[in-house]
């Protein structure tokens, strides 16, 4: 099996660390994102449920 | 620009409806027949394809995959086709995923009360309907990305995005649990041992509740709470953030249903701790589904749909607070393997995808049926019955969990176990399994009062099977700029991706380090590999569930390795299991150290009938395993599977494994004789004790020096 190749490997300690770094960078990016959405393209986006019966296709409201 | 029309796919939805309801009746009815069983042992009919260990697998499955899923296609055809203003990909393709997932389920209903099951729960299914089940999943995924790239609305809703999340993530989870090593057309081994095979069982078990139950059911969230309330969802914004951080944060969560076992503890604390970050995303899910409903909390009072739909959002606000919660360690010594769970399940199950789905289909069948709701009235009868159907449910079983695991842990002044005896403590939460299977049989009534208000509904108005609509065609010119989420609701394809970045990422590394580093699970020399005897009855003890009421791990708890007078189990005891069979529920006692613990003839009486050594015993007898034959033609194939994957049979083994068997059965054989017990070394009881007596003994040996 493959994993006999890999027995070496023993510093179990880096792989919290990998994961809280992917974790604080993505959410901050996240964060940011979300902090600077436009207001039009989010009633545009929560109106969709909604707006199904009036065809209309906002495309130029992205 | 000009408008094009098209006609969306009703029929297909109405199908789907249909199998919900019938499914959904199915599933609850047998939830309810085990849980009468628990106090009425009789009910197991003294025949093998009732017991409790073979139904409680068909219930799981019915309620998850047959109810739960139905409800889930059902939704997401309704929606989608609407969200994206295009009819269905392929109509081909909607009912080869229709019919398809049917006969699964009906495999399913023919299988598991045969006994033919792999033991990993919500998984049991054998090879072949895995891969069936692989297929018609990937019709559905087909189905859904050609409906998203052939859309007319160019930006995709937070409820498509569930949706997307959920195709992804359940087909990885389903494929790699699934990794199984096939003996016959109905049998087969996990590719994964022991601890390795507990932790990918648990990544699944408990991303099949956060990808099938939970996922797909905000995703409906998001349309039919807004569409029953008819304002937009509260929040935009949060559902962002409710999105990303939920799939991300879930995957890790697995190990928390391995808290105090072999697992190594790096990777329990992991469990912990994603478990306890999921509390913000769920909540955040919550309360934008509640929020919605600002302003319209008058509405709530007489519409039915909202009633139902603020109970499944606050049962699963209760939910996954309470997973968190259980997921801290000294919460889960207590609560684990104990009915704690069963009741928290159920305010999952009974509460938020019981009660979504009867929501979505008091909003559905109206509108499809071009009607109104037969009767208000009824359907509030519903509601309430539903809702004292839950509390009658939950609370006896939350009482019962503690009581009982109190019970075991409870040493008295002298330093002895107050009660020693396991089945003390089952016989005094028997009167909450009463109350329970009344909770249960509360809901099903409520769930039947609904199928007479809908075919009454669709009665009175007149199905719409293809419902004209008219939209422009999306346009090819590119678009820039914009911020880069927005540009992903625009790229289904990359989003899918991203999607699939973002759980494996959580699956990769918590799974392997487990995998590749050897001091994860330290060796023990003593331990070896299972007879060829035992092996067949490892398999009878898989094929009759008894993993559902007894567990293999013995916790490193005082209170445990007295009662059951020998070590902790170690993670290196476990390395020839495939599959593991751990458990996750204690209704009778742990049977790690069971080996040894009793006689050949204790255990040839109790499982003929176990009021017999046990009185007051809620264990179904099992008369049929003294008159089955093993089949020794198997042994070989056994063997050699499990071979394949690691396990160090020598070569050639196969030849004259059943030399070994017929000498090992000649031993249990002669000494039951001497107790004047009479029974071929065939007899699948014979097979069955072997296994038992051999459950946690090889610890106990000296480790001989064959290196």
């Amino acid at each position: 099996m493959f994993k006999h190749y890999f027995e070496q490997v023993h510093n179990v300690e880096i792989w919290p660390i990998i994961s809280l770094s992917i974790f604080f960078v993505f959410f901050v990016g996240l964060l940011v994102y979300v902090l600077r959405i436009k207001k039009d393209h989010v009633s545009h986006m929560s109106a969709m449920p909604l707006s199904e019966d009036s065809p209309e296709n906002d495309i130029n409201r992205s | 620009m000009e408008l094009e029309h098209f006609k969306y796919d009703n029929k297909i939805v109405k199908y789907f409806a249909i199998a919900t309801v019938v499914f959904g009746l199915v599933g609850m009815l047998v939830g309810l027949i085990i849980a009468t069983q628990l106090f009425l042992p009789q009910l197991n009919l003294g025949i093998p394809y009732t017991t409790f260990g073979r139904l409680r697998p068909l219930h799981t499955n019915a309620v998850i995959f047959a109810f739960v899923g139905n409800a889930m296609f059902a939704g997401v055809y309704y929606s989608m086709q609407r969200l994206l203003k295009a009819r269905m990909f392929s109509d081909m393709l909607s009912w080869i995923h229709f019919w398809g997932w049917q006969l699964i389920i009906v495999a399913a209903a023919i299988t598991l009360p045969l006994g033919l099951t792999t033991s990993k729960e919500y998984a049991e299914l054998e090879w072949p309907i895995d891969i069936a089940i692989t297929l018609i999943w990937v019709v559905f995924g087909i189905n859904m990305i050609g409906t998203i790239l052939k859309r007319r609305e160019r930006h995709m809703y937070v409820a498509i995005w569930f949706y997307i999340a959920t195709f992804v993530t359940v087909a990885v989870l389903h494929v790699v649990n699934s990794f199984e090593i096939p003996v016959t057309l109905f049998k087969s081994y996990s590719w994964y041992a022991g601890v390795q095979d507990a932790l990918v069982q648990w990544w699944y078990g408990h991303n099949a509740v956060a990808f099938f139950l939970t996922t797909p059911f905000l995703g409906l969230m998001y349309y039919y709470l807004p569409k029953a309330a008819n304002r937009p969802v509260y929040s935009y914004k949060l559902s962002i953030i409710h999105f990303w951080s939920l799939i991300f944060i879930y995957i890790w969560a697995g190990p928390h249903h391995l808290l105090y076992t072999s697992l190594p503890n790096w990777a329990q604390s992991l469990g912990t701790v994603f478990s306890i970050m999921l509390i913000a995303p769920s909540w955040g899910g919550m309360l934008n589904g509640l929020l919605t409903l600002r302003g319209a909390w008058d509405r709530v009072r007489e519409d039915p749909v909202l009633k139902f739909m603020v109970v499944a959002v606050t049962a699963y606000g209760m939910a996954t607070l309470e997973g968190p919660l259980l997921s801290i360690k000294n919460v889960n010594a207590i609560a684990h393997f104990t009915d704690w769970i069963i009741a928290h399940v159920h305010v999952g199950g009974l509460g938020w995808n019981g009660f979504m789905t009867f929501g979505m289909l008091y909003w559905l069948i109206p509108k499809m049926w071009g009607t109104k709701l037969y009767s208000t009235k009824l359907a509030n009868v519903h509601f309430w019955i539903g809702t004292l159907g839950i509390i009658v449910y939950a609370l006896p079983l939350y009482t019962a969990g503690v009581v009982q695991s109190l019970m075991w842990k409870n040493f008295n002044a002298e330093g002895f176990l107050e009660y020693p005896n396991f089945l003390e403590t089952v016989r005094q939460i028997v009167p909450m399994y009463i109350m329970r299977a009344f909770g249960g049989l509360l809901y099903l009534s409520g769930a039947i009062i609904m199928v007479v208000n809908l075919v009454k509904t669709a009665k009175q108005g007149s199905f719409m099977a293809e419902e004209a609509a008219e939209a422009p065609a999306l346009e090819k010119k590119k678009i820039v700029g914009g911020h880069w989420h927005s540009a992903l609701e625009r790229k289904p394809v990359i989003f899918t991706v991203l999607t699939l970045v973002a759980i494996l990422i959580g699956g990769v590394i918590e799974m392997v380090p487990t995998f590749l580093i050897k001091s994860n699970i330290p060796t023990i020399e003593s331990v070896k590999p299972y007879t060829p005897l035992e092996l067949h009855g490892r398999d009878i003890y898989i094929r009759e569930g008894c993993n559902n009421c007894h567990t293999q791990m013995v916790r490193p708890f005082r209170s445990e390795t007295v009662r059951y007078k020998g070590e902790y189990s170690k993670a290196g005891e476990f390395v020839y299991d495939h599959p593991f069979l751990w458990g996750s529920k204690r209704t009778g006692p742990d049977l790690h150290r069971v080996g040894g613990a009793y006689n050949n003839v204790w255990h040839y009486n109790h499982m003929l009938d176990p009021t017999s050594t046990s009185p007051g015993s809620i264990m179904p007898p099992y008369p049929w395993l003294y008159e089955d034959q093993i089949d020794p033609s198997l042994t070989a194939g056994k063997i050699k599977a499990l071979r394949t994957v690691g396990v160090p049979y020598e070569e050639g083994y196969e030849d004259v494994a059943n030399q070994d068997l017929k000498a090992q059965a000649n031993e249990i054989v002669t000494d039951l004789k001497s107790f004047d017990v009479e029974i071929p070394e065939t007899a699948e009881i014979v097979a069955l004790i072997a296994y038992l007596q051999r459950l946690g003994t090889d610890i106990k040996a000296e480790p001989t020096a064959n290196k």
